[in-house]
């Protein structure tokens, strides 16, 4: 009986033995702990993907590459999906998120964004048959929309009233809907709208509407040692030109 | 044409998930077995302290959806400071939700060997721990077999589900793949042929021990 009880114990450890107790705090915890843990959401390329070697790249990436780099500590990536993104920052599962992550208000209520570091429009996307070519957002109204689940397009179309708006976790999935024609367009960001137009032409975008919205790496609220580091950061990157860089490697 | 190609020249990274997958799977099949014959047990225990826990288990994991034990163990624990990784917080909510199935397993395969054959084990002067031990899990053990080979199977598609908190296991491979080629279909439908052999395979290895035993 001794024995069961004993193996019942031992099982128990195990599991709360994979417990880690590693919080998600200031510079110096992470630059004891010896690694920057950034969040992401690597299917949104080029900003973030996984490549022909199964490794995690992109624009976003490259930044964070440096900013790991200017702490003197590694980088790891933790990879998880958009809409966990927030809530794994919250729980202190990762110190930084760097996904192409539009800033809002909404957003900036529960985390601190730093210094835009990207411009980005939304993209209209529609099927290449010429029945339908929305130029702006009003066009929408009584139509289906697929969108990523919590990205900005999720959010500007979500707003407007008498949008059938249809989510899903990937955008991939969304254009698949678009294809299947359960749905009459998707909104997405411009980037990846224009890296998945070149490579599919039975899709067109039919319209760029510029929502003058932005990029920000998100810090936990508070936090802001890590903020400004980030901020200085990415003012010292624009201005030794490394951010062009990075701009001709990964969009042109 | 270009979709059947971009599986086939992606196809390695699909089955360097489907290896994280069966690895996720044995290790939740592992944690489930050992909770659910306890758990199992527990419920048949006519001792209150130890049967209202195990039937309390028991109605709550199964009465809830795995999406939301695997995030309430992911994100929700951090709350009472415990922060696990994506890959143990994965196996724990898979295999504590297994475990709960399994144990409704174990307690059937139990009630299915008549009473006769405890109390044959009893009056032999076997304690009721080697009753249990020596003669009724084997011979439960190999009524159960189909309804524990229907349970992996299972848990091998719902380790999926361990994609949401970012465990790189077959479904979250492909999801990374298609983002890459853009080809959502073809992807998908390597990743299923994949589950299928997986499951397969897993169904085939049980109807082997299944008459191995029956010969036994």
């Amino acid at each position: 009986m001794n024995k069961k009880k004993l193996l019942w114990i031992v099982a128990l450890i195990l599991i709360t033995g994979m417990v880690s107790t590693v919080f998600c705090q200031t510079l110096t915890q992470i630059k004891q702990r010896g690694k920057l843990l950034v969040g992401t959401e690597p299917t949104f390329p080029p900003f973030e993907f996984v490549d022909e070697k199964n490794q995690v790249v992109g624009f976003d990436i490259d930044i964070a590459n440096e900013l790991a780099k200017r702490l003197g500590v590694k980088l790891e990536i933790v990879s998880l999906p958009f809409d966990s993104l927030i809530p794994a920052l919250l729980q202190g599962k990762i110190d930084l998120i760097i996904a192409g992550m539009t800033i809002t208000e909404e957003r900036a209520k529960v985390v601190d964004f730093s210094k835009a570091y990207f411009e980005a429009n939304q993209a209209i996307v529609v099927r290449k048959d010429g029945k339908f070519e929305p130029k702006k957002f009003e066009e929408l109204v009584g139509k289906k929309v697929a969108v990523q689940l919590g990205t900005t397009g999720d959010l500007v179309v979500s707003d407007i009233n008498g949008i059938n708006v249809v989510r899903f976790q990937k955008f991939t999935d969304a254009f698949l809907e678009l294809q299947n024609g359960r749905v009459d367009a998707v909104v997405l960001d411009e980037a990846p709208a224009k890296a998945y137009v070149k490579k599919f032409p039975k899709f067109v975008i039919s319209a760029v509407v510029d929502t003058g919205e932005t990029y920000g790496i998100a810090v936990k609220k508070g936090n802001k040692e890590l903020l400004n580091f980030v901020n200085q950061t990415l003012d010292i990157i624009k201005s030794a030109g490394i951010y062009n860089k990075l701009l001709q490697k990964w969009f042109e | 044409m270009e979709a059947v190609l971009e599986l086939f020249k992606n196809f390695q990274f699909l089955l360097i998930g489907a290896w994280e997958t069966l690895k996720l799977t044995a290790f939740s099949v592992g944690i489930g077995l050992i909770l659910g014959t306890f758990i199992g047990m527990g419920r048949l225990s006519k001792i209150k302290l130890i049967n209202y826990p195990c039937t309390a288990y028991v109605e709550f994991l199964r009465g809830t959806p795995l999406l939301v034990q695997i995030s309430i163990i992911y994100f929700g624990l951090p709350q009472l400071g415990i922060q696990l990784a994506p890959y143990p917080a994965a196996i724990t909510a898979l295999g504590l939700n297994s475990g709960a199935y399994i144990a409704e397993i174990v307690r059937a395969g139990i009630q299915s060997i008549p009473k006769g054959q405890y109390e044959a084990a009893r009056s032999l002067g076997l304690t009721h721990w080697q009753s249990m031990r020596y003669v009724i899990l084997p011979q439960a053990f190999r009524n159960i077999l189909p309804a524990l080979g229907n349970e992996f199977i299972t848990l091998t598609k719902d380790s999926s589900l361990a994609s949401v908190i970012g465990v790189s296991e077959l479904m979250r491979a492909g999801q990374f793949v298609i983002s890459r080629t853009f080809q959502t279909f073809s992807i998908y439908f390597g990743i299923a042929f994949i589950y299928f052999v997986m499951t397969f395979v897993i169904s085939r290895l049980v109807r082997y021990v299944e008459r191995r035993m029956a010969t036994a």
